[in-house]
């Protein structure tokens, strides 16, 4: 091996750790930097392949997940699209002073904020996603814990100027969008407990999923989650629901709601192009 | 919809619940039954029927965190304070999944001396009247 190859591996070894170390900056920071090592290689000398060059083909863009925050999705309305892309550019001017990671319903979230009344100014609540909603700047998520026996639940605002650290401490999907039915799970389910440390997850590939089927209280429940209008499938209905019940509720089973025409909602295109603006935007 | 209010145990497969549990309407009002979070022996002690609601200090009868509340505990009239609820409120507070209640005397002094649950943070604003409540908590959320 020449020795200058050997201090370039030591070079891009070094650059590797840091880059390791900045798991949720990696997007931004890593091709650009790679890219910018690679330039000042130069064309003179050819080296064998190395470690270095392998690891640079992962960390292209192309294969890093694709991921655009639901909130950024206009609802289909009767409302000026101007109105649409002035708020986008405010949620990526706060973007760029607060990092707000991709999450979904069923990741594990720790969120500090700045509270008046604490003696630090910080408040720090650890958390399970149960529902994102909202669009543009109001765009909410609801994080639940149980904490010394008692169920809390806190919904935050994503855009808000108190927000201060949103950190992922596991990133998941679960069978479901909504996970408001955890309010009738055993306790279990949503206890998280606050010093946990986080979990390390891919940026590339796809966003594991966790199959997990929850067991529930006896009924009442706090909504009819066996309805199909819910479309649960997160619950484990054959320990707390007969046959019979189950037959029941699909008397509310509505068949057409597929082939509604006027429901119907396209984002695919809209989603590419808001992407594409927000990815750009970002950079700059 | 409503189920019996008796213990009796039903002779059913599946075991349900022995009392009626409707939606949180508009936080705490006249007979809502509430959990009693500290450790006094008047809240602790097992009685057939839970605490309720009689009355509510407020203009309108709705409490919410922070409300004085009077209630019916043990056959007796006690105050009491409202330190969470099932119904959401604003953005960024604490929303519990039972409605929490803190025995009180008339001036304002905690009846226990240790409150486990979580209390939410801007219950701070009444630092000057429920200091003494506070300083017992042990949990801020």
């Amino acid at each position: 091996m020449a020795a200058a190859c050997t201090s370039r591996t030591r070079q891009m070894m070094g650059l590797l750790r840091i880059l390791r170390n900045f798991s949720q900056n990696e997007r931004l920071l890593s091709t650009s930097v790679l890219r910018h090592n690679v330039a000042s290689d130069g064309p003179p000398k050819f080296t064998p392949p190395s470690k270095p060059v392998i690891i640079d083909k992962t960390q292209k863009e192309a294969s890093l997940r694709r991921f655009l925050s639901p909130e950024f999705i206009p609802p289909r309305q009767r409302t000026n699209p101007v109105k649409f892309s002035i708020e986008r550019k405010d949620m990526i001017q706060r973007r760029k002073v607060l990092n707000i990671p991709e999450f979904y319903a069923g990741s594990i979230l720790a969120v500090t904020m700045t509270d008046p009344h604490v003696n630090g100014n910080m408040n720090r609540f650890v958390g399970i996603c149960i529902q994102r909603s909202g669009k543009g700047l109001g765009a909410t998520f609801i994080l639940r814990n149980v904490v010394d026996g008692q169920g809390v639940e806190i919904c935050y605002e994503l855009y808000s100027p108190r927000m201060r650290k949103i950190e992922v401490l596991k990133l998941e999907k679960r069978l479901d969008d909504n996970l408001m039915y955890l309010r009738d799970a055993l306790p279990e389910y949503s206890t998280f407990n606050f010093d946990m440390q986080p979990v390390h997850y891919e940026i590339t590939g796809d966003v594991p999923v966790n199959l997990l089927k929850v067991k529930m209280r006896p009924k009442p429940w706090s909504k009819r989650w066996e309805r199909p209008k819910f479309n649960i499938k997160g619950i484990r209905f054959d320990l707390c629901l007969t046959p019979e019940m189950m037959e029941h509720a699909q008397k509310w089973a509505e068949p057409w709601r597929p082939y509604d025409m006027l429901k119907e909602y396209d984002t695919s295109s809209l989603e590419d192009h808001i992407f594409k603006e927000v990815q750009e935007n970002l950079r700059k | 919809m409503a189920l019996s209010l008796s213990g009796v145990i039903l002779p059913k497969l599946i075991q349900q619940r022995a009392f009626s549990v409707s939606s949180a309407v508009a936080a705490v009002q006249k007979l809502t039954r509430v959990r009693v979070v500290d450790n006094s022996a008047l809240g602790n002690a097992h009685h057939h029927r839970p605490p309720k609601v009689i009355h509510v200090y407020t203009k309108n009868g709705i409490g919410k965190v922070g409300d004085r509340v009077l209630l019916a505990i043990k056959g007796q009239k006690k105050k009491a304070l409202i330190v969470g609820h099932k119904m959401p409120g604003a953005r960024m507070t604490p929303r519990f999944d039972s409605n929490n209640v803190v025995l009180i005397e008339e001036n304002g002094n905690p009846t226990g001396t240790r409150i486990k649950a979580p209390i939410p943070t801007h219950l701070r604003k009444m630092e000057g009247e429920y200091s003494k409540l506070l300083a017992i908590a042990q949990r801020f959320v």
